[in-house]
């Protein structure tokens, strides 16, 4: 996100220490002087990462604070998880596999790691999602379980952290 | 002292004899019956002598005698009901169990198939009758999973359950973890080891972890499940690469049995589990975790096989009805 805040002593630890009350955790702080907004100001731009549904109460404190938000960037996908299949992965289609998944828009593949034996046998693999939610996490599941089913493949998923 | 009559002289039945005869538990053995015979005495039999007898001849009493015969006919307050039953009938442990508890007699039992099949009907059997049945024995060997559900959580409500109910399987997924072994070098390495039967198929398709927890949700939430509600898949299809892929992320591959009610779940397969989750457990060791209100997670780890864990379940049922019901002898 990009915020304007004033420049003035302690100001950017004033934008900044509301993100860790939200549960943020910060990644990157990028500031300049920014030469059009005049010398009274300073835009700073910070990457974090935010537990979801917390964002709001971030943009509440910060106005709190008199920080004044340009920007908020894209969100990220956040959850991640592995699973392994096994299977004839080459001669069902892995693009395609992997392509069900990242067509969803709110899921996508972000690591591939395969191991193929000889022609002919079941070829094992570690694929790993990324998704926006917890929901959307279970709706790539829900995706990759059908397509394991209709193409014969072992889906070995994690077992789910326990509440 | 309560007086058993033991239905059974496989390993869990030599193994619940041997201790009795042993340990002075305040258990006195009645009668005794093997496929193929059976043998009673009103005064308590002379145990080391049935042992060897067993031993010997491969019968323990006269021949001509059926196990219902004596399950109907000889002095006892408490059945011990671990004949050789396939799980998936029930059989002959189901009419053993009936026949016993029509006499308004207890019932321990390590066989799965009856608990599994017919729960509702023999547990209402037993409460018209004013007896018991227990069956400790049938999950998880010589974990006391019953016991710490009705009485140590005793008014926590059971939220999930998680566990390692085959010791065969987890063997397997040890050593192809462990040694980089192929699932076929695995089974038969436990097959040398004694871990696998000759046909193996009832383990490691998952169908043994299905029916224990088929018992467990019928026991703790009363949900009338069975075998077919469970979505089963087995260890069979794992690949060597597959563990080394989980192992490269500090994880391991595990059969996980679960059940959460809210989410209608009923499952058993193979999962991804970092190595130090306490499921994570070594060899044939047997494992379950328990989600609750108000304890939170409880996970108990043992043995899950054997003749004297599997007699240490039943001696502790034996025993409990003992100290709860039977007043004098």
């Amino acid at each position: 996100m990009k915020l304007e805040v004033k420049d003035s002593p302690g100001q950017l630890v004033a934008a900044l220490k509301p993100i860790s009350d939200a549960g943020g955790n910060i990644q990157a702080v990028i500031h300049q002087h920014n030469p059009d907004s005049g010398s009274d100001t300073l835009v700073v731009r910070i990457v974090l990462e935010l537990p979801e549904g917390r964002l709001e109460n971030l943009i509440a404190l910060l106005k709190e604070q008199d920080v004044h938000i340009q920007r908020i960037g894209e969100e990220r996908l956040l959850y991640r998880l592995t699973v392994i299949l096994i299977g004839h992965l080459m001669h069902t289609d892995l693009s395609d596999t992997i392509d069900q998944i990242d067509s969803t828009g709110f899921a996508e593949v972000s690591e591939l790691a395969m191991s193929l034996p000889a022609v002919n046998e079941r070829a094992s693999s570690r694929i790993t999602i990324k998704a926006l939610s917890k929901d959307d996490m279970e709706s790539a599941l829900a995706i990759l379980r059908r397509v394991s089913l209709q193409k014969f493949l072992l889906l070995i998923e994690p077992l789910e952290e326990i509440a | 002292m309560i007086r058993i009559a033991i239905v059974g002289m496989g390993s869990v039945g030599r193994g619940v004899a041997d201790i009795v005869g042993k340990k002075d538990l305040g258990i006195v053995i009645t009668a005794v019956a093997d496929s193929r015979s059976g043998r009673i005495d009103p005064n308590g039999l002379d145990i080391p002598a049935l042992l060897a007898q067993k031993k010997k001849t491969g019968k323990c009493g006269e021949s001509g005698r059926s196990a219902l015969d004596i399950i109907q006919n000889a002095e006892y307050d408490l059945l011990v009901e671990v004949s050789p039953t396939n799980a998936l009938s029930g059989e002959p442990a189901i009419t053993h169990i009936r026949a016993a508890l029509a006499r308004k007699k207890h019932v321990v039992t390590s066989n799965k198939g009856p608990i599994a099949l017919a729960f509702e009907e023999l547990q209402n059997l037993a409460e018209r009758n004013g007896v018991s049945l227990r069956y400790e024995a049938t999950v998880a060997g010589a974990i006391p999973i019953m016991h710490s559900l009705e009485h140590g959580l005793a008014g926590n409500e059971i939220l999930a359950l998680y566990g390692v109910l085959n010791g065969t399987c987890n063997y397997i997924l040890t050593r192809m973890a462990a040694e980089g072994l192929t699932y076929e070098q695995a089974l038969l390495e436990a097959r040398e080891l004694g871990y696998a039967e000759a046909d193996s198929t009832y383990d490691v398709k998952g169908i043994d972890a299905a029916i224990k927890l088929v018992i467990l949700a019928n026991t703790i939430w009363g949900n009338r499940v069975k075998l077919s509600d469970v979505a089963c898949t087995g260890i069979d299809l794992l690949t060597a690469e597959s563990l080394k892929l989980a192992e490269a992320e500090g994880c391991t591959i595990r059969l996980i049995a679960e059940a959460i009610p809210r989410k209608n779940l009923l499952r058993v397969s193979p999962r991804i589990l970092e190595k130090t989750h306490p499921l994570v457990v070594d060899g044939t060791l047997n494992a379950l975790t328990l989600e609750t209100d108000m304890a939170k997670e409880i996970t108990l780890i043992g043995r899950g096989a054997g003749s004297v864990e599997a007699a240490s379940a039943i001696i502790g049922d034996i025993l409990f009805i003992s100290s709860s019901h039977v007043k004098g002898a």
